[in-house]
């Protein structure tokens, strides 16, 4: 199979699987579910690292680095407030 | 070397969608939260040891193909980190929970901007190596043709063996990665803006304005094609990136700030298939699960939003909803009036009720209000009565806001309840308090087939033994709809604000 194939099915699966995942989170949760999901969307930090240490031009670099502080911002941010809203869920008498 | 790279990196794969179904429950997404995070972690680390193997094999290979990899170039990584941290640590730690819609609207954009850069910043690598082989070409050229057909490589070709692929494929999904992320990156702003009132949450609306974006759209469309095709063009990449902040900016301006659940719900997903496009751009398998599982996950709210407005996402899109005040027609030509309590007569009702039911909506976090509303239900439970919190699901300026804010003043989540935990009881129920919600409590949504909320689902507080609304004024809701809530025989209001009625409440029970 080629390699453009597979990726195709791995996005596919990995789609169904965060359907069937998210579809599960009870309504108090969405919240901290979509603050959470917004920092795993930094994923593409590990992306702007490997195009910043492959940069070849500053143009490239310069573009490269600031991916990564955009990304760094949403990763550290959105994990950090996601545990601050979760922490203040608690149960009767917690 | 290698192997750990690839430990590491389906470590963070399995941590990714154990600490999403952790996410699941209660009791046990905290530490889902701190798994994902973890995964994190471990893709960042096994991405550094790629990135330093890959150094190594460049400069024992070649001596002279090891300058092009600068090695400052970890200098630049660490100090975006750093940026990160800087800003995101104390965004973090400051931000008040009912402005929480607009912390994750601007972090959402950053999210779009990052996988903008990222697209670009893999095009220019190519762009960059396409340059310098055309200059080494200008050179040889005259002496011997055979060589220049030799060297002589496309644009197209560097793209497609930089990114592990078809190059046009490659093209194509450097492309999406662009207007995906741009069109989320100003979106975004745009949300963050309404949210934050620095623009009018009034939807803009103009004529033509669907023909206008539709055009837009077409323009776009054109100009992937022609950078697909073409991406010598220098000026085409630029137009595309320009395009897609057009295009985010026209796409939110016409949604009014009720409709903003949606429209964050939707720009989450957006930012999920922007890193997804990216991961298909750099040939990164991480980032195209990850990127489909926040995509799916936005999916998945922006759909529960929808059906809790009983709307099409392409109404909520494109119609421009609550710019026009609309009349309902049971509230034509007649006079009604409404009756209205003070907090000490509504004092006598809630100290004899049994049960109670709170909704809340927008205007309590507005009032700040959640804290003084947690204080007062612990009154009314020590009274003997039983307190559930109806949530309506678009109550609040985004998914779950409502909650949130009640989790903060230390409501137990036992005690939030979705409306259809509340309905099927409501007849049981003495009092239901309304407190800043109008629209998600309009009984015409059920009985009235030309009013514009006609068929989505509500707390039905008319069916309550009394309703009382805390309201400032009869003003219509976000929707423009009138309420005939207010008017019925078991309605009372109790103008003025929030907050203070219910510290007058409290006061109440307290000296009684």
């Amino acid at each position: 199979m080629d390699k453009i194939q597979i990726s195709a099915f791995i996005f596919l699966l990995a789609m169904f699987l965060g359907l069937e995942l998210i579809r599960k989170v009870p309504a108090q949760l969405h919240t901290p579910l979509m603050s959470g999901s917004n920092a795993i969307s930094g994923i593409t930090l590990i992306g702007a690292m490997v195009v910043a240490s492959q940069a070849e031009s500053s143009l490239g670099l310069g573009l490269a680095s600031a991916a990564v502080g955009f990304a760094a911002v949403n990763v550290v941010g959105g994990y950090l407030v996601t545990d601050r809203m979760l922490a203040m869920f608690k149960k009767r008498g917690a | 070397m290698e192997a750990l790279a690839t430990i590491l990196f389906v470590g963070a794969g399995v941590g990714f969608i154990l600490g999403l179904r952790m996410l699941a429950h209660p009791e046990t997404a905290r530490k889902g939260n701190l798994v994902s995070a973890c995964a994190m972690g471990s893709a960042v680390l096994g991405t550094l040891v790629t990135i330093l193997e890959a150094r190594r094999g460049l400069a024992s290979d070649a001596v002279e193909t090891a300058a092009s990899a600068s090695p400052d170039a970890l200098l630049y990584v660490a100090g975006g980190l750093l940026v990160g941290a800087v800003v995101g640590i104390p965004a973090a730690r400051l931000v008040k929970m009912t402005s929480m819609p607009e912390m994750v609207a601007i972090f959402n954009g950053f999210g779009g901007a990052a996988s903008l850069l990222v697209g670009w910043g893999t095009f220019q690598r190519a762009s960059t190596a396409h340059q310098s082989a055309q200059r080494v070409l200008d050179g040889v050229t005259g002496d011997n043709s055979a060589i220049t057909t030799e060297v002589n490589v496309s644009l197209t070709a560097l793209l497609g063996s930089f990114g592990g692929g078809d190059g046009r494929f490659i093209t194509a999904t450097i492309f999406l990665a662009i207007l995906i992320g741009g069109v989320t990156f100003t979106g975004s702003l745009i949300a963050f803006g309404k949210l934050s009132g620095f623009i009018t949450t009034r939807p803009l609306l103009y004529r033509g304005q669907n023909l206008i974006n539709g055009l837009l759209l077409m323009v776009i469309a054109g100009a992937g094609v022609l950078l697909v095709m073409n991406p010598e063009e220098s000026w085409v990449l630029p137009v595309c990136i320009g395009l897609s902040f057009v295009l985010g900016v026209a796409a939110v301006v016409p949604i009014g700030g009720g409709d903003m659940p949606v429209v964050i719900s939707l720009l989450n997903s957006y930012s999920g298939l922007a890193a997804c496009a990216a991961g298909f751009a750099t040939d990164n398998t991480l980032l195209i699960i990850v990127g489909a599982l926040v995509g799916a996950s936005g999916i998945v709210l922006t759909r529960i939003m929808c059906l809790a407005m009983n709307r099409s996402l392409a109404n909520v899109l494109f119609s421009g909803f609550g710019s026009v005040t609309k009349q309902s027609s049971g509230a034509k030509g007649e006079h009604r009036e409404a009756r209205s309590l003070t907090p000490h007569d509504a004092y006598y009702v809630l100290e004899a009720a049994s049960s109670v039911v709170i909704v809340p909506g927008y205007g309590m976090a507005v009032a700040q209000a959640q804290h003084a509303v947690k204080e007062l239900a612990d009154q009314l439970e020590a009274n003997g009565a039983d307190v559930r919190f109806a949530v309506h699901p678009v109550a609040g300026r985004m998914p779950g806001h409502m909650n949130v804010l009640l989790a903060e003043a230390n409501v137990p989540y036992e005690q939030l309840a979705e409306i259809d935990d509340v309905n099927p009881s409501m007849e049981t129920v003495d009092v239901a308090l309304v407190i800043g919600a109008n629209d998600v409590v309009n009984p015409d949504a059920k009985g009235n087939e030309s009013s514009p909320l006609y068929g989505m689902p509500i707390v039905e507080v008319n069916r309550a033994r009394n309703v009382f609304v805390l309201k400032r004024s009869l003003r219509t809701g976000f929707a423009g709809v009138e309420n005939p809530l207010f008017y019925l025989e078991n309605t009372s209001m109790i103008f003025g604000d929030a907050k203070a009625t219910i510290e007058a409440l409290v006061g109440e029970f307290k000296s009684g």
